[in-house]
């Protein structure tokens, strides 16, 4: 270690000063603490003294979450279009079996609320391709950074780049681009190909709603999963090439199995985010055309806020619904986690 | 020493008052307003002559989206937490919420006179006396052509009394030999559309006044549109690309000459006037005609209190002001809106402009005033007519992107009305 000189207690330096003005408030602050925590701790004891701690996060959870989701759920069992609860008619579960209500659950056109089911099948198509190409994209691009190119760290900030920017803007750029006097038909144009009206075709919508959606999220993804490359340990490669296995052995016997608990977080959290789509794709396609891109949220949005007449029991209804999905998605997460952690 | 201290403290303390007076003394008023063109300008120059003539006033103007205004401006409302004024153009729908004037507006016999029918727009069903406020435009929905467009292809104007089918043939022809990409255009619109169905025969309304939105009228209109954006007549983009009730316009398309026709309203003269200007000839021609009629649909947008307000005197006054004939003489005139004032509509408007074709088409849409049909104006002033307006357009878009047929659509139309009516009057 190396020796280090005694401060000069009657020349303190500039830095040393400011600390010393700086630490008066705090000094201050836990001086009036002290007391009345010394006391809290002798009535309730040491073991008890956590929640004490806890409790500013606790309140701030239980006011923006869950009196919320409990004002959410009483909304969902209300009628009418009035603001205030108390100005609303108990129902009970009138508007669950509204949107329940199918001839055939497969087939929306047969249900009464079409527009939910179709939501709910557009969500499941989306959140079925984005959460499987963003991981494999996200794989792809976390196995190339993290090997030594050139200009690497240049690559890790573009990819992670649009991660930083508003969904927002994301969806503008993106609109602009594929618009029918876009860049993008204004290229297909000049060497000789047909202009095509992206937002006019069902599939063509659905598929730049997912493109756009992985674009803008990807990096977010192959951070985490170039932070679980790093972590295996090398000496593990240098055995596998003394032994001169082959590149795909390495990867499917060494690479996928160790990143695998990465991977599960990551497929976790892509699901749960793909499920709450809506802004990117609200601004980028407006749902359309007809309702092929309209997803959950944007039926919920709508429903309750963009009607004349604002069904917020219908809305609400349909956000318990989504809630209950997301909920059991948040269970396998921590599932995934606690078995990564135990393990 | 304490002598100085004194005099500060006697400073201070007279400086504290004199600042708490005088904000005790000035009553803010807030007015949520929206702009189709310079409509925010001019208005702001009439409240600074306003402010500088009462000083104890000052009035902001909260510039917002339109979107806001429509979803919302009727939540803040809900909740009892909105402006004194707004700027609105669901002029039933939020009828619960506006103020009664009467008592605070100086002569309640000039609002009658001079704003008589447009204020039935603004009352509740069953009240026949409130004074909430006054038009800020009147508007009257009905096409416009690019006329140069027309003089390149050699295709004569249909003339008056001509039909939707002869504008359609005209325009399809105007395309095909200048090869612009979109023939007509129509904004994505409930409003937009009823005035056409309604010159095709559609009621919109039973015998006794209820909603009934689809009928052969309805149908001979829908079946058109349809038709129309299957044979390219029409392009998908405003219709087909986006979802439920949002509205599209194609002005943007017309002020960039791709499109022959355009059906949209008199409000667009304002914003075509300055994106156009001579750039092209932009006529607005009168309503094509139908069996039943040559409509378009009335409208605007209206200045209202509104209950929220804490300073109802002061809201009277600053109304009083604004509403008088030389006001919105000024205002009219300056952004080339459609007076809805009948004293100044009798008498003209000296519109600022020196435009020929927004003259022309000022001229054409206060002339269709008078033929625009009963049924239009009960439509307009059904309370809850953007239900109507939003399931029409929603499902028949639904139709035109192929996920509903025409049959399945108008089965929906009904079935949404009905559910958001029942749900509306479940809550009572």
């Amino acid at each position: 270690m190396a020796h280090q000189p005694p401060a000069d207690i009657d020349n303190p330096t500039l830095g040393e000063r400011f600390n010393a003005v700086a630490s008066w408030p705090m000094r201050i602050l836990f001086g009036l603490l002290e007391t009345p925590f010394r006391a809290l701790q002798r009535l309730l004891g040491i073991g008890r003294m956590p929640y004490i701690f806890l409790l500013p996060n606790l309140a701030f959870f239980g006011i923006f979450v869950i009196v919320p989701l409990i004002i959410n759920f009483a909304f969902s069992v209300t009628g009418g279009d009035e603001l205030f609860l108390n100005d609303r008619p108990y129902i009970g579960g009138e508007q669950y079996s509204y949107l329940a209500d199918c001839g055939n659950y497969l087939d929306p056109q047969s249900c009464r609320e079409d527009r939910f089911w179709r939501g709910i099948y557009n969500t499941i198509t989306f959140v079925f391709f984005q959460v499987a190409f963003m991981v494999l994209f996200s794989l792809i691009t976390a196995l190339i950074l993290n090997r030594e190119i050139r200009g690497r760290g240049f690559f890790r900030a573009a990819f992670f780049f649009p991660v930083l920017l508003s969904p927002v803007v994301v969806a503008l750029i993106w609109k602009w681009i594929l618009l029918r006097d876009g860049v993008l038909n204004a290229g297909l144009t000049s060497i000789g190909f047909e202009r095509i009206l992206f937002f006019v075709d069902p599939t063509w919508s659905m598929f730049w709603a997912i493109f756009v959606s992985i674009w803008a999220h990807m990096g977010f993804y192959t951070l985490i999963l170039l932070a679980g490359l790093q972590a295996i340990p090398p000496d593990l490669y240098e055995a596998a090439e003394m032994d001169g296995t082959k590149r795909e052995r390495v990867f499917w016997r060494i690479t996928l199995p160790l990143l695998w608990p990465n991977l599960l977080v990551v497929i976790v959290l892509a699901l749960i985010k793909a499920v709450q789509i809506f802004d990117e794709v609200f601004v980028l396609t407006g749902g359309g055309p007809g309702t092929a891109t309209q997803f959950i949220v944007q039926y919920i949005y709508t429903t309750g806020f963009s009607n004349q007449v604002q069904n917020f029991g219908l809305a609400a209804a349909a956000s318990v619904v989504l809630g209950v999905v997301l909920f059991v998605l948040t269970l396998v997460q921590l599932a995934v986690t606690r078995r990564r952690e135990d393990g | 020493m304490n002598s100085r201290l004194n005099r500060l403290l006697v400073l201070g303390t007279a400086a504290m008052g004199l600042m708490v007076s005088s904000a005790l003394a000035e009553t803010e008023l807030r007015i949520t307003w929206y702009n189709d063109g310079n409509e925010g300008e001019v208005m702001r120059e009439i409240l600074d002559r306003y402010e500088a003539a009462n000083p104890d006033v000052k009035v902001t103007l909260d510039v917002v989206p339109y979107k806001a205004i429509l979803e919302s401006l009727p939540v803040q409302l809900a909740a009892g937490e909105g402006p004194d004024l707004a700027r609105v153009t669901d002029l039933g729908g939020l009828s619960e919420h506006y103020m009664d004037l009467t008592p605070h507006i100086s002569d309640a016999a000039y609002w009658e006179t001079n704003f008589g029918p447009f204020l039935k727009w603004l009352r509740q069903p069953g009240d026949d006396s409130a004074i909430s406020g006054f038009m800020t435009q009147l508007t009257v929905t009905g096409p416009y052509v690019n006329k140069t467009l027309f003089e390149q292809a050699g295709v004569d104007l249909p003339g008056d009394g001509a039909t939707w089918d002869d504008w359609a043939v005209a325009v399809r022809e105007v395309a095909d030999k200048l090869e612009i990409p979109i023939p007509m255009a129509w904004d994505r619109s409930g409003h937009r559309v009823s005035g056409p169905a309604i010159s095709m025969g559609a009621k919109m309304f039973d015998a006794d006044g209820k909603p009934a939105l689809v009928d052969d009228g309805l149908k001979a209109m829908a079946g058109k549109l349809y038709d129309w954006h299957q044979d390219g007549t029409m392009p998908k983009e405003l219709w087909g690309s986006v979802s439920g009730s949002q509205y599209l316009g194609a002005n943007e398309d017309f002020a960039n000459a791709q499109v022959a026709m355009y059906m949209s309203g008199s409000w667009q003269i304002p914003q075509f006037a300055d994106k156009i200007g001579d750039a092209f000839d932009w006529w607005a021609v009168p309503a094509p005609c139908g069996p039943a009629a040559c409509t378009g649909m009335p409208g605007g947008a209206a200045l209202v209190a509104l209950k929220t307000s804490e300073h109802p005197e002061e809201v009277g006054k600053l109304m009083d002001y604004l509403s008088s004939e030389e006001v919105l003489n000024e205002f009219y005139g300056k952004t080339l809106f459609i007076p809805g004032h009948l004293g100044l509509a009798a008498n003209g408007v000296e519109f600022q402009t020196d435009d020929p074709r927004a003259k022309h088409a000022l001229e054409t849409f206060a002339a269709a005033v008078p033929g625009i049909s009963p049924t239009a104006f009960d439509l307009q002033g059904y309370v809850n007519n953007r239900v109507m307006f939003n399931a029409l357009i929603s499902r028949l878009g639904e139709a035109i992107v192929g996920e509903l047929t025409l049959d399945e659509a108008y089965d929906r139309m009904t079935q949404d009305v009905e559910q958001q009516i029942a749900e509306k009057e479940r809550g009572g």
